[in-house]
């Protein structure tokens, strides 16, 4: 009954704050039940995480949420990164002049899109799992095109078309998967379950599973912003106001990631590892690539941001080509670490939006001197970017690369860290020319407010975020034992 | 229904869906595009219902039913609302490819299912899986007229096509994806068009068309 109560809450929650919004408006008394929903999600979410640790995985409603490790770690994740959005949401509504009706329509898909990654992560079904992160999408449509600008509508288009073909292609993919179960045996209602399918993989067609699995992983991998189908998240990361932008790159592309992961260990015993290894690799040094590439002569920063993180899930990709478990142990860390450190990233990047009112590079100049505050934040996150020490990027980074050389794939990541360096001295150059660079000429700064404060209640949970980060670096305290069982999950042993 | 005509009738319908798919390729208004689209919702509805006789399954002839009301009613419905009045936006597109190389294409890619499918169809050998590749085929045929056509109403339709294909895939291949995953996926499906339906409104009032040609204002 409480693991019931347990695994419903995370869908649950989000729905309730959802549900308010449309009944009551956004406004000074409700805009802060999106926090108090939240972070009853992320205590749900810890408490998940202690009994799947202590009782092995739970489920309910026939299987169809399910929760073990893996699923703790990512709602975990989730639910972390929510509460920071939804903390900072009601200063950059107020900032940005929103009008009460926009208000509202953003509290309710915000808090539908919370509801509908915390499905995925928790679905039991391969098909529940297709559907939560479809309805994102169609969540997120409006929260893109937010601001109504021409540009605005051009990045929702695009965004809808693109993502919505990809996740065909997995479901496509799925369907496949599905058949070939059918012919392993299983029965129509087990037949797309998680479980059954990893219980059953020896007795799946291989010729057949690899069709499934190969377009599975482009499919979701897709969604996850890598390449070939990548095109959408440049321009939905720009447009999108800086909150959704914070919780598409922080965690909902990693949601998709996790889909290719549940993937993984059904194809990787019945095709052999080194189909989807090779799939992957090649998947993930093309981002790593083109997101290097992009950002050398990138003139925006909320661009930039986007690429940054594609280069980030260019790395999660290769930890799941290498696939070990200590692999997937860095994978996952990098998850959350990325995940919070792009939150603070993109939530700063909308300060200064609103203090400078562009998103071009060339208009932030001497953030430093004008706003101390906000350029130190933005500064930390960019270096947690980066992944200096102490933040959990950086033992995130080390462990894959420790990984991928002990499996015997040493060229890969050699060429990784090349196009990682590149990335890297593009983001701070860019990022040092913001924060140093001189003083513009007041023409060229716009008609963004300059009063050079930066609210407190918009900097207190920047700074919660880049502790949450460094914190992760440092130790991982109870957390430890949650990821390694996570891993071993899906990593090889 | 006897069991030498039900191949025939499976095959007639899957001709049907692939000959839908082409048909949109050729046309060059968008009005008859999305009649064809209408006319590929019936022929998918009728793949299913014939399964369902075949099996003796009324769950299978009641999900027949509603995959037509969805597919041959409301989702072209929709599609055609996106067109708006004006007579400005129902004239031919200036796709990417041009129609005769579009044509080459299909052809291309239709023979292209037929090589990839070989294992799906090996897996089980049966009336119903032997016309796997023609669904796959409007997989593919969706996919490109997705990719060459810049008008956001044909986007759509080649979106839907696409959409035709997998599920024609889904019950070919395994008499259809368990009942809860199917409507989930029916409701993202009307979702998505609906959502799309509202862009594309909102495209109009601001760009004054909704020709993707307007759509350059993010690159790098």
């Amino acid at each position: 009954m409480t693991h019931t109560l347990s695994l419903l809450v995370p869908v649950a929650a989000p729905l309730a704050a959802a549900g308010l919004y449309a009944a009551a408006g956004w406004r000074r008394s409700t805009a802060w039940m999106g926090v108090v929903t939240t972070a009853l999600l992320l205590a749900d979410a810890a408490g998940l995480a202690r009994t799947v640790l202590r009782e092995g995985p739970i489920q309910t409603a026939g299987g169809l949420l399910r929760a073990d490790a893996l699923s703790a770690w990512m709602l975990l994740a989730i639910a972390a990164v929510a509460l920071l959005v939804c903390w900072a949401s009601p200063a950059y509504l107020a900032a940005a002049r929103t009008e009460a009706r926009r208000a509202r329509w953003y509290g309710i898909l915000m808090h539908l899109f919370i509801a509908a990654m915390a499905t995925a992560v928790l679905a039991g079904n391969l098909g529940v799992l297709w559907v939560a992160i479809e309805a994102t999408t169609i969540f997120t449509a409006f929260l893109v095109g937010h601001h109504r600008t021409r540009t605005a509508l051009e990045a929702a288009w695009k965004y809808v078309v693109i993502c919505s073909a990809a996740i065909a292609i997995a479901f496509l993919g799925l369907v496949l998967l599905y058949y070939a179960a059918r012919h392993a045996g299983l029965d129509s209602d087990r037949a797309l379950d998680w479980i059954s399918l990893t219980g059953h993989a020896h007795q799946l067609d291989p010729a057949v599973t690899r069709i499934a699995a190969g377009l599975a992983v482009v499919g979701f991998g897709a969604k996850a912003g890598l390449v070939p189908l990548h095109a959408w998240l440049p321009d939905a990361h720009s447009q999108a106001p800086a909150p959704v932008s914070a919780l598409m790159s922080g965690v909902l592309l990693s949601v998709a990631f996790y889909a290719v992961l549940r993937v993984k260990a059904i194809a990787d015993p019945t095709v052999g590892p080194a189909y989807l290894r090779t799939v992957l690799l090649i998947l993930a040094l093309a981002t790593l690539a083109l997101a290097a590439v992009l950002l050398i002569g990138q003139q925006d920063y909320k661009r930039m941001l986007a690429y940054s993180s594609m280069e980030h899930m260019g790395l999660i990709a290769l930890a799941a080509a290498v696939g070990s478990r200590v692999a997937i142990a860095a994978l996952l860390l990098h998850i959350a670490g990325h995940g919070v450190a792009k939150t603070v990233a993109f939530l700063s990047a909308g300060q200064i939006l609103h203090h400078y009112a562009t998103t071009q590079i060339t208009g932030v100049r001497a953030l430093a001197t004008r706003l101390p505050v906000l350029a130190g934040l933005f500064g930390l996150a960019l270096l947690a970017l980066f992944g200096f020490p102490p933040a959990a990027t950086f033992a995130s980074e080390l462990g894959i690369v420790r990984a991928s050389f002990a499996s015997g794939l040493g060229w890969a990541v050699a060429a990784a860290i090349v196009l990682v360096v590149v990335a890297f001295a593009a983001l701070a150059a860019h990022g040092a020319r913001m924060l140093l660079g001189p003083a513009a000429d007041s023409a060229t700064v716009g008609a963004g407010d300059r009063s050079g404060a930066v609210a407190l209640s918009g900097a207190i949970p920047l700074i919660v975020g880049l502790a949450v980060v460094t914190a992760l670096g440092i130790s991982l305290g109870p957390l430890d034992g949650l990821l390694h069982a996570a891993a071993a999950i899906v990593g090889a042993p | 229904m006897t069991d030498i005509s039900y191949p025939q009738f499976l095959d007639l319908a899957a001709g049907v869906l692939l000959l839908t798919a082409i048909g949109v390729l050729w046309r060059h208004q968008l009005a008859p595009m999305i009649r064809l689209l209408g006319l590929q919702g019936v022929a998918l509805a009728a793949i299913v219902a014939i399964l369902g006789i075949h099996e003796h399954k009324l769950e299978l002839i009641l999900v027949a039913i509603g995959l037509g009301v969805l597919r041959a009613g409301v989702l072209p419905w929709l599609t055609w609302r996106a067109l708006g009045d004006s007579p400005a936006e129902t004239r031919e597109t200036r796709p990417v490819v041009n129609v005769s190389a579009s044509l080459l294409a299909a052809a291309a890619l239709t023979f292209l299912a037929y090589v990839v499918t070989r294992p799906l169809v090996a897996l089980a050998p049966s009336p119903a899986t032997s016309v796997l590749p023609v669904a796959v085929a409007v997989v593919l045929i969706g996919f490109f007229a997705l990719v060459t056509r810049r008008r956001a109403v044909a986007q759509v339709v080649g979106f839907l096509l696409l959409d035709n294909g997998i599920t024609a895939t889904a019950f070919l291949a395994a008499a259809g994806v368990p009942l809860i995953v199917e409507l989930g996926v029916s409701f993202d499906l009307l979702l998505v068009v609906l959502v799309l339906q509202v862009l594309t409104t909102r495209m109009r009032a601001v760009f004054g068309s909704s020709d993707l040609d307007e759509l350059r204002g993010l690159h790098d």
